[in-house]
């Protein structure tokens, strides 16, 4: 029981009268890379609110590191997990280097301003991402899928043992998409724990060792991904027919559907 | 491809322009003290200032002895009046748009103004012999916070607030306080001129008492804003992502909302309504000094101290007659609004 990075036990959440989450289980292990899958209005994105601590379970409890998640300091979390949302506005034009560097500021007071390393560290993590080039421009000024590498630069500069990704690439083209979700392989292989919801079947099948279906606001499947992505499970879980092939010259799983579904 | 970051130099601008500002904000003072019918060198301004500040009768020799009397008790309770007024609806300008997320809010859009107007105006209408001078500020706060609390409680949901709904509920309960307003002019009677002048806005016959009430509210408000400014920054992002980044977004949005309205509804209390300054300043800063709070809180409060106090200079020294302040602020801010506002769009979209 000790080694569990987080553990939910029996949580449940509810917006109102509608329930989001049931009773929901999970124990996961810290150094892997897990992926959340389901169709939409499952939960996904709720659960990892609960497991960041934005959301209350109304029921239940959420152990980070043997400690219920509500119980941490919001800036203390904030030096330990980061997230990459979903969706991005923004109504004022900070520039693309302030907006990465916010991802320092758990780690700066509140009135310093930031050190040499501090720039050092945020100048690497734009270069990784491949956005050194847009240091000075206006994140209002970019296209949706350059802004989402700004916002991915961003969680990767907070430099967190807990990556949370909520659709994390969904505006990228596929060049990028690989490129981050590399960058994110990158630090769970150092040991690092990387959560992942995810639309793409196969981008999760390629990146995530673990692999979680969720139906409505609960676990209907989860293991390491080799094992549990399978016909019966997208079956189940989507309500469509598919094939799950291994791929002759990587090695990788693939899923490929049939045009129409009859479930 | 550039690779100079804007973080490091752009702070030193701050400090710079921060200090530049300051600096006219004192000449601008000085040379106001000495306008008007009576002009007095600012020099002289100066010794008379300090003679009183530094409890020194010698500086005042060689000057005439109205001089004095003219300068610290008539013209500068209002002059400060006006420069302090200036700040705080720049300062509650900046935040109202960092929280509402919108570059184009201000005091008014939360119906704060309005309903610190609607509680002057009760008090102006029933006299209350009570609170003597303490009863048009003290009813502007409560009408103020009133009006907040109710925005705030019809625009959230399950205790988390949408910035939109916020505008909404704002400008749906504005409208109605003027309705309201309207209604108290209207049986007013004899005290209608008394309302309506107020209203519009003016800096004439203030007091110390004045100047003290304002300068104690901006000034613990401002500082209270520019603790969390930069948080204020990391709240632009979306609660989600602020909250991932240590910051409570829920309780510092409230807390700030109930400093900036404090500090909107004492300028409102001492001067009456005035229009576009909390609106045009922090986005002319914004347009100069980029987005940061932590910077655009002090160098805005600076630039709007310095205009407003322009303003009523020249409104008070310079033209034949004496204009209502608030209707020259509309008159000057509406068309320089105008233009800024096309100028950021091309910019914008054009890059």
């Amino acid at each position: 029981m000790a080694d569990a990075l987080f553990h939910l036990r029996d949580v449940s959440f509810a917006f109102g009268p509608r329930e989001v989450i049931r009773n929901l289980t999970w124990r996961l292990a810290p150094g892997h890379f897990y992926g959340i899958v389901g169709p939409n209005g499952c939960g996904k994105t709720t659960l990892l609110m609960l497991m960041m601590g934005y959301y209350a379970p109304q029921r239940g409890e959420i152990l980070f590191e043997g400690r219920p998640v509500g119980t941490y300091r919001r800036r203390a979390l904030a030096t330990k997990m980061a997230l990459v949302p979903q969706d991005f506005t923004i109504n004022f034009d900070f520039s693309v280097f302030d907006i990465v560097m916010m991802g320092r500021y758990p780690h700066i007071p509140r009135f310093s301003s930031p050190v040499r390393g501090e720039i050092e560290k945020v100048r690497g993590v734009m270069a990784e991402m491949g956005i050194e080039g847009l240091a000075d421009r206006s994140v209002m000024a970019l296209s949706g899928g350059e802004k989402q590498r700004v916002v991915f630069a961003r969680a990767l500069a907070q430099d967190t043992s807990v990556l949370f990704l909520d659709e994390a690439t969904s505006n990228m083209d596929i060049q990028h998409t690989l490129h981050a979700l590399a960058r994110v392989s990158d630090r769970v292989s150092g040991g690092r724990t990387a959560i992942g919801v995810f639309h793409d079947l196969n981008l999760a099948a390629m990146f995530c060792d673990r692999l979680v279906f969720m139906t409505a606001g609960q676990i209907a499947v989860s293991g390491e991904t080799g094992n549990v992505l399978n016909e019966t499970a997208i079956a189940r879980v989507f309500g469509v027919e598919s094939r799950v092939v291994r791929h002759p010259l990587t090695g990788g799983i693939q899923v490929l559907f049939h045009k129409e579904s009859r479930s | 491809m550039k690779t100079v970051t804007r973080d490091a130099p752009s702070g030193r601008r701050g400090v710079f322009i921060f200090f530049l500002l300051a600096g006219i904000f004192l000449i601008v003072i000085l040379t106001s003290a000495g306008m008007g019918y009576i002009r007095i060198a600012p020099l002289a301004v100066l010794k008379i200032i300090l003679a009183k500040v530094l409890g020194r009768p010698d500086f005042l020799k060689g000057l005439d002895t109205v001089f004095p009397y003219v300068v610290w008790d008539v013209r500068l309770p209002r002059i400060l009046t006006a420069a302090i007024v200036g700040c705080g609806l720049s300062i509650s300008g900046v935040i109202f748009q960092g929280i509402l997320l919108n570059p184009l809010a201000d005091p008014y859009t939360l119906g704060v103004s309005a309903g610190a107007a609607f509680g002057a105006a009760i008090a102006l209408l029933v006299e209350i012999p009570l609170l003597g001078f303490y009863a048009v500020p003290l009813f502007a706060f409560a009408g103020a916070l009133l009006t907040l609390l109710f925005v705030l409680s019809i625009s959230s949901f399950e205790g988390r607030i949408a910035s939109n709904n916020l505008i909404l509920a704002g400008i749906i309960v504005a409208t109605v306080l003027s309705a309201g307003i309207s209604f108290i002019k209207y049986v007013a009677d004899e005290q209608v001129s008394v309302i309506i002048f107020w209203l519009l806005g003016s800096f004439n016959s203030r007091t110390w008492l004045d100047v003290a009430l304002t300068f104690g509210m901006v000034v613990a408000g401002g500082g209270f804003c520019l603790y969390f400014a930069r948080d204020l920054n990391v709240m632009a992002l979306g609660d989600r992502v602020a909250v991932s980044l240590g910051v409570q977004a829920n309780r510092t949005r409230t807390a700030l909302l109930v400093a900036a309205s404090l500090i909107a509804s004492v300028c409102v209390a001492v001067s009456g309504i005035i229009g576009f300054v909390g609106l045009v300043i922090p986005h002319l800063m914004r347009f100069i000094m980029g987005p940061d709070n932590r910077v655009l809180i002090p160098t805005s409060a600076l630039l709007g101290g310095i205009l407003l106090l322009s303003a009523d200079t020249v409104t008070r020294a310079v033209l034949p007659h004496e204009i209502p302040i608030g209707v020259l602020t509309a008159l000057i801010g509406g068309p320089v609004f105008c233009y800024i506002f096309r100028k950021n769009r091309r910019r914008l979209i054009h890059g």
